[in-house]
């Protein structure tokens, strides 16, 4: 509603040509935004609960949600991690070949998934992949498998918290760390004590976003799983597969399941947000 | 505690910005560095916090007491550093920056939550914020958030205090009161003090003794009215207190200052502001002058005058002197000065001048 208000505020009188532009923008959010979505709720609850529940309650579907959910677990933290470095060093130290790292994080965001996928086939491919032979006969096996995933998920979701992260510590400089420095804080309490608090909802939003991505994620999973049902098999490829074997019902009560984390993350989002734009 | 600081250079990249800097500063004194901006002061006092590591020279050292601090980092050498934009932390209330000192020390050393709660309202009581203690950084005016910085940097008992550009983002009243206080704090608490201006005015209130920096270099140093009095190169006089500058050229061993400005400047005359004796008739050595200005609100009468050369000329003085012979705008007057220095392509030089 705020928005109507400041538009209004530009330009008194609605003409024509706002009038057309709003209710064009209303109908491209309800075709493009809320009708698809309605149509996944539908369909996925559309005979009942008790058969959603049915569904969702399969073995295979239950073991796409675990390994979903541990994938996520795996790689989320790690990504924190790996992001926090990588904008600390990023953000606070001025190198050359800076600029060029900081465009080259969005790397996994430029390339296509499946690209990406195809790229750890050829990596750690058994057959034939630079380091898959190797890796085989020390008896490693990463594609076609968790490691695998988990791998090509940590690649594609890489960038979130780093992204959100870089401005952020950029904004905020060093001086407060060596201010804490020179107070005699050891640099672990200077990390936790300074750093991170005045990181965290930063922080936060880039979690947020990668635990989404890495939920999910399908491209390159999909080319590295191998789709071994019940093993290698997550959530999404499960909708995929459940789909193509035209187990509407159970395909779309797999999806509601992913779309409702859509929403869960759009809410948190705009939540944080608000928090971020207060200054917090 | 005693500071001595030897033999130290630092380079960036292809910039030096120090130059064999030496400096020794005696226990409890209030030391003020000061020159333009780029002359390497704030590197300087960096390098003494242990923020920046000087390059390695054989001889260079940073030595606290008779102790060699160089192999200390920043953590360690237990000074107070307060730095120009305060860089309080954001997320914590002004009572727990002021603690922030205190909280990180090993569990052998940390004084108890009482003692804490104790010595950071001591503090707030010596910066006088004592009823501000639960607000956030941006909350607090400039003024406030320097005393917080301040306060926090004193929390952990430095060994020396280290500050840079203290007032430099503040206006200029809050400035004038905080140099004051800044003075009288030192004065009851006699921790070994730097700071680091490019304010001549702060410097010289404030300090006991100046050290005057240029291009990474120290051209002088010592107490601040034997600096001010007696400045050892043209530099140094320039840039300490405001002075007149008159450009001539040299002729048979004397200074001559003519009715063009020589194109190379090599001689050139520095008279402050206050040591000009105003004459109505020709006197030998007095610069002839025409009155524009005569500025009367104020503590000093301010004079403006226009000489041969078209140059706009400063003289400063009393009431009462100015009482004695008032003069108006467009009279016709020769400056006598009373003092002066003569410096020869930036060298002192000692002999007659003509003008």
């Amino acid at each position: 509603m705020s928005n109507t208000k400041t538009f209004a505020k530009v330009n008194e009188a609605p003409t024509l040509f706002n009038v057309v532009i709003g209710i064009f923008a209303i109908l491209i959010v309800i075709l493009f935004l809320i009708l698809p979505l309605g149509l996944i709720m539908k369909e996925a609850f559309g005979k009942g609960l008790k058969v959603w529940f049915g569904s969702i309650a399969e073995a295979d579907t239950l073991a796409a949600i675990r390994l979903t959910l541990l994938t996520t677990a795996i790689v989320v933290p790690l990504n924190t991690v790996f992001g926090i470095i990588m904008a600390w060093a990023l953000a606070k130290f001025s190198f050359k070949g800076r600029t060029f790292l900081i465009s080259l994080i969005d790397m996994p965001f430029a390339v296509s998934p499946i690209v990406a996928g195809l790229i750890f086939i050829l990596l750690l491919g058994p057959r034939n992949g630079w380091f898959g032979p190797w890796l085989e006969s020390h008896g490693i096996h990463l594609v076609f498998s968790t490691a695998g995933i988990v791998i090509a998920t940590l690649f594609v979701t890489f960038p979130f918290v780093a992204r959100e992260l870089i401005p952020l510590m950029r904004e905020q400089g060093s001086e407060e760390e060596q201010a804490a420095l020179s107070l005699g804080a050891k640099p672990w309490q200077m990390f936790w004590k300074v750093t991170l608090p005045n990181i965290k909802w930063g922080l936060l939003y880039g979690v947020i976003l990668c635990t989404a991505r890495s939920i999910g994620e399908f491209g390159a999973v999909s080319v590295v799983s191998g789709h071994i049902r019940g093993e290698t098999n997550t959530l999404p490829l499960h909708v995929e597969i459940l789909y193509n074997e035209y187990s509407f019902t159970a395909a779309f009560a797999a999806a509601s399941i992913l779309s409702l984390v859509a929403v869960v993350t759009i809410v948190l989002k705009s939540l944080l947000e608000r928090r971020i734009n207060k200054g917090g | 505690m005693s500071i001595e600081i030897k033999n130290i250079n630092k380079t960036f990249k292809d910039f030096r910005a120090l130059h064999n800097v030496s400096l020794d500063i005696p226990t409890g004194k209030l030391v003020a560095i000061l020159g333009p901006s780029g002359c390497g002061k704030t590197t300087l006092l960096r390098i003494v916090a242990g923020l920046e590591t000087p390059d390695p020279v054989a001889g260079a050292d940073i030595v606290f007491d008779g102790v060699s601090a160089s192999g200390s980092p920043v953590n360690r050498r237990r000074v107070g550093f307060v730095f120009q934009h305060y860089a309080l932390f954001r997320q914590m209330t002004v009572f727990e920056n002021i603690a922030f000192g205190l909280r990180v020390k090993p569990r052998s050393e940390r004084p108890s939550r009482e003692e804490i709660r104790q010595t950071v309202h001591d503090l707030l009581e010596l910066v006088q914020l004592s009823r501000l203690g639960d607000r956030y950084p941006d909350q607090l005016s400039g003024g406030q958030r320097q005393r917080v910085a301040l306060a926090r940097a004193l929390a952990i008992r430095p060994k020396v205090l280290l500050l840079d550009e203290p007032f430099g983002a503040l206006d200029a009243q809050v400035r004038a009161s905080l140099r004051r206080w800044l003075r009288n704090l030192h004065d009851s608490i006699h921790v070994t003090s730097i700071f680091v201006t490019h304010d001549q005015e702060e410097a010289l209130e404030v300090a006991d003794e100046v050290v005057v920096m240029n291009k990474g270099r120290i051209e002088q140093s010592g107490e601040a009215n034997d600096v001010f009095r007696h400045p050892k190169s043209e530099f140094v006089m320039n840039f300490l207190g405001e002075v007149n500058i008159f450009h001539g050229r040299f002729e048979d061993d004397k200074a001559v200052f003519g009715q063009v400005r020589p194109p190379s400047g090599e001689a050139k005359m520095l008279v402050r502001p206050h040591d000009f004796d105003i004459r109505r008739v020709a006197a030998s050595g007095g610069i002839p002058a025409e009155v524009i200005r005569v500025l009367t609100a104020g503590s000093i009468v301010k004079i403006e005058l226009l000489d041969q050369q078209k140059q706009v000329l400063y003289v400063h003085q009393s009431h009462a002197e100015y009482g004695r012979n008032p003069v108006r705008v467009l009279d016709q007057v020769y400056l006598l000065p009373k003092s002066s220095r003569i410096f020869r392509n930036g060298e002192d030089w000692v002999g007659d001048y003509v003008i």
